[in-house]
């Protein structure tokens, strides 16, 4: 190498050591954060392990949840969770402890859920997360049960006289931009051939604040979130949600792929609180009903015969639990989502299949 | 290796040599940017072709499947997504030369009021320069959208006076439909402008001679109107049959309706941009020496007379390159529509991006129309520039 070149070579040398020396550390630094979080966090991950030995270990179930939607997933004044949600991380908790408040919630961004779940911080995920077919597969989730049926729909002013989506012809619609909201909207208004105006917002809230003053005949979102915002509008009694909904959002709880025997227990959990519906079974008569029944098929519900529980792992008596603490289906749905909240959602699709609705859970036996 | 000889007589080593090191630090930061940027490059590919997603911009002709507001032209659902952005792109395009044309002549009345001797006028429009100069244009544009157009009366209970209704749907006016004469009047037109432009030149000539220039900016569009006057009576049918707006059903049917969000981005641009273009105009004035003024006072010009024919015309060189600079920024500025719900480039490349999730393309794309759109604004001005500088003899 000749001298003159040296230090060009030398300082092209420096240069990418510095650059190396930049790299490196930060490879390392999150590294060390993983790991540190998965020790910290506590919920061990099970993989391909036993979820149910993980949590009976700890104690108590870990929920990833919501914490800003009234209805579903929220902290009230007294710093507690209640919702639609969190009452079926409790049912969980006491099909598996026999004490629905053995639960724990973690309030999780949409953006952080999956990989809570995936990572094992949390033992199953209870948060609005709509039932699709890349989540199902590739994000590793199972999807256990239905346990909303939401769809898109839209808030209308009451005194405008919109009942159905035909009526919005040559009427203005917000929207948000970022969502398939708005993709669906453009889909089924084409389907009908009406014609509309869409105003697309950045801001969810420059959204709200046009439609309140009247620049939009119509709002549109998922129907939760509609019935959620409602409440926070000026005068919600002035406005109402069509009956129509546009796209599937079937919302339940998810757990991670790897555990059968963890499914079963989340998906057979959301099952009884159907059952408990469809065979009149409450909080209020189920010791009742316990003592008394002769139905077969009830009996095997309350564990007084047969040993359904141990195919679960749980106790005998897991679905009277859930039953008689957090309650049947109808029960849950009054308490956050009834027609006495400030949330109320008419049940529609919500119903058991025996009133049209979508609810069927399979045979206890 | 090569063999290292010493000699008495050698240069200065260059490491040492100012000349050599000034060469040698370019080639090292060159070399340290091109590094940079490729690494940076380097890893988006890598990222992208992990996710299957290398650049391709075949997403541009795929249907799009979201409907926009407002679109100078034919748009539906099923057009590409190539379609969608070219009715972003007019959509900027339109609110900007709007915008420019009543910033201009907002700006430049401002900056010759603030130089008035009138003490009223003058405090009034320099109080408006300080204080619209220092108020963020995005708060203005929610001002005027959330304070202003949409607290407008409802559509139910729309203000009118005639055929013209306001209302927090936007203002709907009358407009021409164009009948089965149009296209013969078109013509018409098009031979008025060409008189328009004889008269202009002709004017030109004439105020060479005489040293006395006419009001062309007057005389030309009137030539131009009467034309057009006389052509739209000549024809056995009027060209343009007038529609009216009226409420039917939920919103205003006929007639042409600015939306509010139109009017709010142009409201919140022209009198944002209106109060720089004031201080560069103002600063232009100024920069004609005071002798200039008194000489053409001592030749008994009015007031009127000196701005036209003596301070302008030295004034522009000084204002056209800062005035070109801040016709860019509206039109960039104009991308702050997306917080307002009007579909401009911007707020239809960040659904594109969205739904097609083509993130570095449509951002790409979205930068080079924006920096095309500029450069030809600068080419225009600087044409312009060049047209008006003074000319050494």
């Amino acid at each position: 190498m000749s001298r003159k070149f040296f230090p060009v070579f030398a300082l092209l040398i420096v240069l990418s050591m510095v650059l190396a020396a930049c790299a490196a550390p930060v490879a390392e630094e999150v590294a060390v954060a993983v790991e540190e979080a998965g020790e910290t966090e506590g919920a061990a991950p099970a993989e391909g392990g036993s979820t149910l030995a993980t949590v009976k270990e700890r104690g108590y179930v870990i929920c990833g949840g919501n914490a800003n939607v009234p209805g579903f997933g929220f902290i009230d004044t007294e710093g507690n969770y209640s919702g639609f949600d969190i009452d079926f991380c409790k049912a969980v908790a006491a099909a598996v402890f026999g004490d629905a408040e053995k639960y724990e919630i973690r309030p999780l961004s949409s953006q952080e859920r999956f990989t809570a779940l995936q990572s094992g911080e949390i033992d199953t995920l209870i948060r609005n997360t709509t039932w699709t077919l890349s989540r199902d597969t590739d994000l590793g989730a199972n999807f256990t049960a239905t346990t909303f049926y939401d769809g898109q729909g839209f808030i209308v002013r009451i005194a405008d006289g919109i009942t159905a989506l035909e009526d919005l012809d040559g009427g203005t619609v917000c929207v948000q931009t970022g969502t398939t909201t708005e993709a669906n909207l453009a889909d089924v208004m084409a389907a009908r051939g009406i014609s509309y105006e869409p105003i697309v917002y950045e801001d969810v809230e420059t959204g709200w604040t046009t439609y309140e003053e009247g620049r939009c005949d119509a709002y549109t979102t998922d129907k939760s979130g509609l019935v959620s915002r409602r409440t926070l509008l000026g005068n919600p009694d002035d406005h109402m949600i069509m009956d129509e909904t546009i796209s599937k959002e079937p919302l339940g709880p998810v757990v991670r792929h790897g555990d059968d025997q963890w499914f079963d227990i989340v998906q057979w959990t959301v099952f009884a609180t159907f059952f408990a519906e469809e065979h009149g079974i409450t909080s209020a008569n189920a010791d009742d009903m316990m003592a008394n029944t002769k139905s077969p098929s009830e009996k095997k519900f309350f564990g007084t015969e047969g040993e359904l529980g141990s195919f679960l792992g749980l106790d005998a008596d897991w679905a009277y639990n859930v039953v008689s603490q957090v309650g049947s289906y109808s029960e849950i749905y009054d308490r956050n989502l009834g027609p006495d909240t400030k949330t109320f959602i008419p049940r529609g699709l919500n119903s058991l299949y025996v009133d049209g609705g979508l609810l069927y859970a399979p045979a206890w036996r | 290796m090569a063999k290292i000889t010493y000699s008495t007589e050698e240069a200065i080593p260059f490491w040492r040599d100012e000349r050599k090191l000034r060469v040698l630090g370019q080639v090292a930061f060159l070399i340290v940017t091109v590094a940079f940027f490729s690494y940076l490059y380097n890893n988006m590919i890598t990222a992208l072709a992990a996710q299957g997603m290398l650049p391709s911009f075949a997403f541009l002709g795929r249907t799009a499947g979201f409907d926009i507001g407002e679109s100078l032209i034919e748009y539906v659902r099923s057009d590409t997504y190539g379609r969608a952005l070219t009715v972003g792109i007019l959509n900027t395009i339109y609110v900007s030369i709007i915008g420019i044309f009543f910033a201009t002549i907002l700006g430049v009345t401002l900056g010759v009021a603030r130089l008035s001797t009138n003490f009223l006028v003058a405090k009034l429009s320099s109080a408006y320069l300080e204080v619209l100069r220092n108020i963020p244009l995005l708060v203005l544009l929610i001002f005027w959208y959330s304070g202003v157009f949409i607290t407008l009366p409802r559509i139910k209970e729309a203000l009118h006076w005639g055929p013209v209704f306001l209302s927090n749907r936007g203002i709907a006016i009358p407009w021409g439909i164009p009948t089965t004469t149009w296209e013969s009047y078109t013509f018409i037109l098009l031979f008025a402008f060409l008189l328009a432009g004889v008269a202009s030149w002709r004017l030109k000539v004439i105020g060479e001679r005489t040293g006395r220039p006419p009001l062309r900016i007057i005389w030309v569009p009137l030539t131009f109107l009467v034309v057009a006057l006389i052509g739209w009576f000549v024809l056995p049918q009027s060209p343009l049959t007038m529609e009216k707006p009226e409420l039917k059903g939920l919103n205003f049917v006929g007639g042409y309706v600015f939306s509010p969000e139109f009017m709010a981005l142009l409201s919140g641009l022209v009198i944002y941009t209106a109060a720089f273009v004031g201080e560069i105009v103002r600063a232009g004035i100024m920069s004609v020496s005071k002798g200039q003024h008194e000489a053409a006072k001592a030749l008994g010009f009015t007031n009127f007379q000196t701005l036209r024919l003596v301070v302008f015309p030295q004034a522009m060189r000084v204002i056209v390159p800062p005035l070109t600079s801040q016709y860019l920024n509206l039109t960039k500025n104009s991308s702050l529509a997306v917080a307002i719900g009007y579909p401009d480039l911007f707020a239809i490349g960040g659904t594109s991006l969205n739904q097609s999730g083509r993130a570095v393309e449509v951002i790409a794309l979205m930068m080079g129309l924006y920096l095309a759109s500029s450069l030809l604004t600068s080419v225009f001005m600087n044409w312009y520039n060049e047209k008006i500088k003074l000319v050494e003899r």
